[in-house]
């Protein structure tokens, strides 16, 4: 059975590692690619790197630590933050990133997806969505400009858009639960994957294992993501794919998450 | 020494990665540099059957691979390094591939599977009572649409499922080929590489 991925997010500003990073045995939390050896170490079944750098002399750090990083690592792992052309898609693919993710950039020229997918495949061409339970009226709105902009597009429509211009997987994060440690959303990852045959990798609210249970039960998500609650030493990967290997086991309704141990 | 093709479809950086990594050392070929047939031979690649094809043909590269792979030299195929040993694929009907082993390349049912591409981890084993049995099983890193279905029951290496069973990699004389990525694999993948080069190359 195809297993359900556990995928450690990484913030990168400057070519280096952001966020409260509390990690034992590591030299240096900042630098990218020890946090990415560790985390392969301890099981992640692919990392998610985000560059949120905000000047241009600060992203042109990117395409050194991809490099760096695809020297080191084993397994797959995907590169976003400020991807706007096929150029750029290409530099990170060509540095040794497996898959580009693309945001607004999408969202303000959709030709884009096209473009990476027709060159290299839509294999490696990720969407991702920032979204927001709409103020009025069902559904989900796009958020961009991470979460500064409204668009007024609606979330799945999108996502349904997108995969027919070429995107090959969905990297949906809910901007109501992103930092809220309350759980994934449900409703939210549950209506993507039911309207796109992409893979959907669900982010925003990981807390510990009944949040990853339930989003790959109840919400159909085929990937689940996480920062904090790695990066602050609260679970390592290999603890929390055990714990929801247990959980899973225990209640025989939900029995049977294949999880790669 | 062993020769990687570069069929100039995909990128192959994430196989040297791994060669290095193992360090096995390896030649870069393609259609100017055309592989000897004298060494192991290594074809990656990631890409649609069709292009991949037309690439070959056009740099001139599909004749000598497929005379090497019938003279007898060690080869090793991934993902469309597996699909092109195939007579055809479903993903381009009418084009031909190298036909070195019977059967055909075909789409994982869309009724009966949630998702494709297949993108993520899977168990390999080798089929139950195949002559394949000692092989070492574990997860590998799939990213795939379409997968080998060889006429040739006793030619499946692996299996897989995914709402059913498919054929994950296939094993035919001197042919060894994954569907999978085993350079994404982990140390498991790596094995694999290693196992085969300790086999053939050595």
């Amino acid at each position: 059975m195809l297993s359900k991925r556990i995928i450690p997010c990484l913030d990168v500003a400057n070519g280096r590692t952001v966020k409260g990073v509390n990690f034992q045995n590591l030299r240096d939390v900042g630098d990218p690619v020890e946090l990415a050896k560790a985390y392969q170490d301890q099981g992640a079944d692919e990392l998610i790197f985000l560059d949120i750098s905000a000047s241009s002399e600060g992203r042109e750090t990117m395409i050194t630590w991809v490099e760096q990083v695809a020297r080191e690592l084993m397994i797959p792992f995907t590169v976003g933050g400020g991807v706007s052309t096929l150029e750029h898609a290409k530099r990170l693919l060509d540095a040794g990133a497996d898959k580009v993710s693309m945001n607004t950039a999408a969202v303000n020229r959709p030709e884009l997806l096209t473009e990476v997918a027709e060159a290299y495949g839509s294999q490696c061409c990720v969407l991702a969505v920032d979204a927001k339970r709409k103020q009025d009226g069902e559904g989900w709105e796009v958020l961009i400009h991470g979460g500064k902009t409204y668009t007024g597009k609606d979330a799945v429509a999108w996502g349904k858009e997108a995969v027919k211009l070429g995107a090959g997987e969905i990297l949906l994060t809910s901007w109501d639960r992103d930092g809220t440690h309350a759980g994934f959303d449900l409703p939210l990852t549950r209506a993507f994957s039911q309207a796109l045959l992409v893979p959907v990798i669900a982010s925003g609210g990981a807390n510990g294992p009944q949040s990853f249970v339930e989003v790959f039960t109840d919400g159909l998500a085929d990937a689940a993501l996480a920062a904090s609650i790695f990066h602050d030493g609260q679970w390592t990967v290999d603890k929390l794919k055990h714990a929801i290997v247990e959980l899973s086991e225990f209640d025989q309704a939900e029995k049977g998450i294949p999880i790669r141990l | 020494m062993i020769d990687l093709v570069d069929y100039g479809g995909g990128n192959i950086g994430s196989i040297q990665r791994c060669l290095e990594r193992l360090q096995i050392p390896y030649q870069m070929t393609d259609g100017n540099a055309l592989p000897s047939g004298d060494r192991p031979l290594v074809f990656p690649g990631v890409g649609a059957f069709g292009a991949s094809i037309n690439h070959l043909t056009q740099s001139g590269l599909l004749p000598r691979l497929k005379s090497i792979v019938q003279s007898g030299t060690p080869y090793l195929g991934i993902c469309i390094g597996l699909q092109v040993l195939f007579d055809s694929s479903e993903e381009a009907e009418g084009l031909k591939g190298l036909g070195v082993i019977p059967g055909k390349v075909v789409k994982f049912d869309a009724k009966k599977v949630s998702k494709i591409p297949q993108i993520g981890w899977n168990h390999i084993a080798p089929p139950t009572n195949s002559t394949f049995t000692e092989e070492p099983t574990g997860h590998v890193y799939f990213v795939n649409s379409f997968h080998p279905s060889p006429e040739d029951p006793a030619m499946v290496l692996y299996e897989a499922n995914y709402s059913g069973q498919f054929c994950a990699a296939v094993k035919h004389q001197n042919i060894t080929a994954f569907q999978f990525h085993p350079e994404k694999s982990g140390p498991f993948g790596h094995q694999l590489i290693q196992r085969w080069h300790n086999n053939y190359a050595l």
